[in-house]
């Protein structure tokens, strides 16, 4: 891309910044007429579970909105302070349950920097491709569902097709198809099955059959393009703030990859792959890059199965694992954003407190800032872009 | 093969840790006696404990000198340990004596809580972690709000669950209780009742395996 477009895309985003103010303005000085408040939800097939949006409107353009959240709080930090370790992974496969594997990801991760153990390389490969799989399954999901929320509704049967694939895998690697709890301190439970590797690559050409499908019928589509270009615009300085990840950090082009950007005993150092970006900053940039993204991850899906190296899947630790005191912070590049754990420990068989730092909770705090000023229709475009679990939300 | 020994593994790249050295210097040149301490964690990580009163203005160098102008998430930790243990014990017997001495993690600490929090540099590639002590009786620190948007819905999180106040937030509301709601559930002297009122059924699980040595649960075994 050259210069000049990039300075151009930079103008664009601030001129719909500008305007969302200047719509602020003119709200509160001409059209002075009586508000109407407007409840979304909890139960509303636009929010992923029980969300509740409350909109005050002035006719159709929303002055102010307020998410309410809470209706699936489980209390998963107070909860973690009596399991065990190993136990912690049962729990919070169940924060982002369409990508549940990711979420055993950076606890055990954490865990293992506290031990000061690492995972033989056979069981980082592993560990990587199902965090791939995780993210196929969850983002295929969100590809079909976006057609739904705006009206369309041959993509969502497409992407449920699609996904049984990917679910198929992940049940036959690890025993569970939505909640595996695979990882294990030091490695993994099991080794892969016979046949997997073949059976998996068929299947990554079927996904990237899938995303060539909805690229066409849903992202090339003008009537969608039309109710997500320019809308729900969020600045790269606004999303930095408001401590955006994943996608919707990328769409405001802010090139930040967590899988990139930093040094884990994962095997994504080991693989070639792109971080897309995108400069505009709206609703319709935040879809493409989840489009893209799962693009790549069939990609990196199919470089890992290449090289597995071989090995035992499980380091040399304890029966019974006690963690030594310290403090850890681990995050990674979760299916919709980062997701990371403070874990404290005081050398005991569980952990002292760990706080749990999920993607959409951040991602939809921006709510209030990004709905002012829209129009009713766009408020579910602007938020199924967003895209959040709720399970993600509340914790 | 050759029988020549194994090459030592070349020293990891250290920029980091200059780069975190100069997060600190830049705190100390901005807060002085507001930065109290600051662990370096080598190729890894680093913590700041700053004092309360200039815990927003911390934020603020954080942001503009320092670059960090990613939030990633705030919060607290409540140090003392549990006096319902880890909710084990068999309700009709009287509960076991435990040691209650309160003992803070990395950069250490005077006061039972602790807010902590997490901003990341994008462009250098690194986080920062910073704490700071908060009183045991009203506990109450600045709003990040002004300086972090994000920060809103964190500091109304950790206003619920720890009972902590924070100074200039816009609507503290909780967000997952009920409004009515008595107590802060993530204290530790919070119970979690439902360990509460049935024995854990979990602790009859607990059984040595043949060769377990009963005095060292954590005795090196082979893998299963």
């Amino acid at each position: 891309m050259t210069d000049v477009k990039v300075n151009d895309m930079a103008d664009r985003q601030k001129l719909s910044y500008i305007a969302a103010q200047a719509a602020d303005a003119r709200l509160n000085v001409e059209l002075e007429t009586e508000g109407m408040t407007l409840n979304i939800g909890p139960q509303h097939p636009a929010t992923h579970g029980t969300l509740r949006i409350i909109v005050r409107l002035d006719g159709e353009q929303v002055i102010w909105a307020e998410p309410g959240a809470g209706y699936m709080h489980r209390g998963y930090e107070k909860l973690t302070e009596v399991r065990t370790f190993p136990q912690v992974t049962a729990l919070v496969n169940r924060i982002d349950w369409l990508g549940s594997f990711a979420n055993e990801v950076p606890f055990i991760l954490a865990a293992e920097k506290l031990m000061d153990v690492e995972a033989p390389p056979r069981a980082q490969w592993i560990r990587t491709i199902l965090f791939e799989l995780s993210r196929i399954a969850n983002v295929s999901l969100f590809l079909g569902d976006l057609g739904v929320q705006l009206g369309a509704i041959t993509p969502v049967f497409m992407a449920f097709r699609d996904r049984e694939y990917v679910l198929n895998l992940i049940e036959s690697a690890t025993g569970g198809r939505f909640h595996p709890n695979f990882d294990r301190i030091g490695g993994l439970k099991e080794d892969l099955p016979a046949g997997w590797i073949t059976e998996t690559k068929q299947v990554m050409k079927k996904l990237r059959n899938f995303c060539d499908e909805i690229d066409d019928l849903l992202f090339g589509n003008e009537i969608f393009q039309s109710r997500l270009r320019g809308i729900g615009v969020i600045p790269p300085e606004v999303a930095k703030q408001y401590g955006l990840s994943g996608a919707n950090l990328r769409a405001s082009g802010v090139d930040w990859d967590l899988r990139r950007d930093q040094k884990l005993p994962l095997a994504y150092d080991k693989v070639d792959f792109k971080v897309w970006t995108h400069p505009d900053g709206d609703s319709f940039a935040r879809c493409w890059i989840r489009l893209q993204e799962t693009r790549e991850a069939t990609k990196i899906v199919d470089q890992l199965l290449d090289g597995i190296p071989s090995g035992s899947v499980m380091a040399k630790v304890p029966r019974i694992i006690k963690v030594p005191e310290g403090e850890a912070w681990v995050s990674t590049e979760n299916p919709l954003g980062e997701m990371g754990y403070y874990v404290v420990s005081k050398g005991d068989l569980g952990p002292f407190r760990v706080k749990i730092r999920s993607a959409s909770f951040n991602n939809i705090s921006i709510v209030p800032w990004v709905l002012r000023g829209v129009y009713v229709p766009d408020i579910i475009s602007i938020l199924a872009s967003l895209y959040f679990i709720l399970g993600d939300i509340d914790r | 093969m050759s029988d020549t020994p194994p090459q030592p593994e070349p020293t990891p790249e250290l920029v980091h840790d200059t780069v975190r050295e100069g997060v600190v210097s830049a705190l100390r040149a901005a807060l002085g006696d507001g930065l109290i301490d600051s662990v370096i964690k080598p190729n890894d990580d680093m913590w700041v404990r700053v004092s309360a009163d200039v815990w927003q203005q911390t934020g603020r160098v954080l942001r503009d000198t320092v670059g960090c102008d990613y939030f990633c998430f705030l919060s607290a930790i409540d140090w003392l340990p549990s006096p319902y243990g880890r909710g084990e014990d068999d309700p009709t017997e009287p509960p076991p004596e435990r040691d209650n001495t309160i003992k803070q993690g990395y950069a250490g600490g005077e006061t039972r809580m602790q807010v902590f929090a997490r901003v990341t540099n994008l462009s250098q590639h690194f986080g920062v972690t910073i704490k700071a002590d908060v009183a045991d009786v009203e506990p109450c620190v600045d709003s990040w709000v002004t300086v972090y948007a994000g920060a809103n819905w964190h500091e109304r999180e950790c206003h619920e669950m720890f009972g902590i106040d924070f100074r200039g937030h816009p609507d503290l509301r909780n967000m997952y209780l009920p409004t009515d709601f008595e107590g802060h559930p993530l204290r530790k002297d919070f119970p979690l009742l439902a360990r509460m009122v049935k024995p854990w059924p979990g602790i009859v699980d607990v059984e040595l395996l043949p060769g377990d040595d009963t005095d060292d649960p954590a005795a090196e075994a082979e893998p299963t």
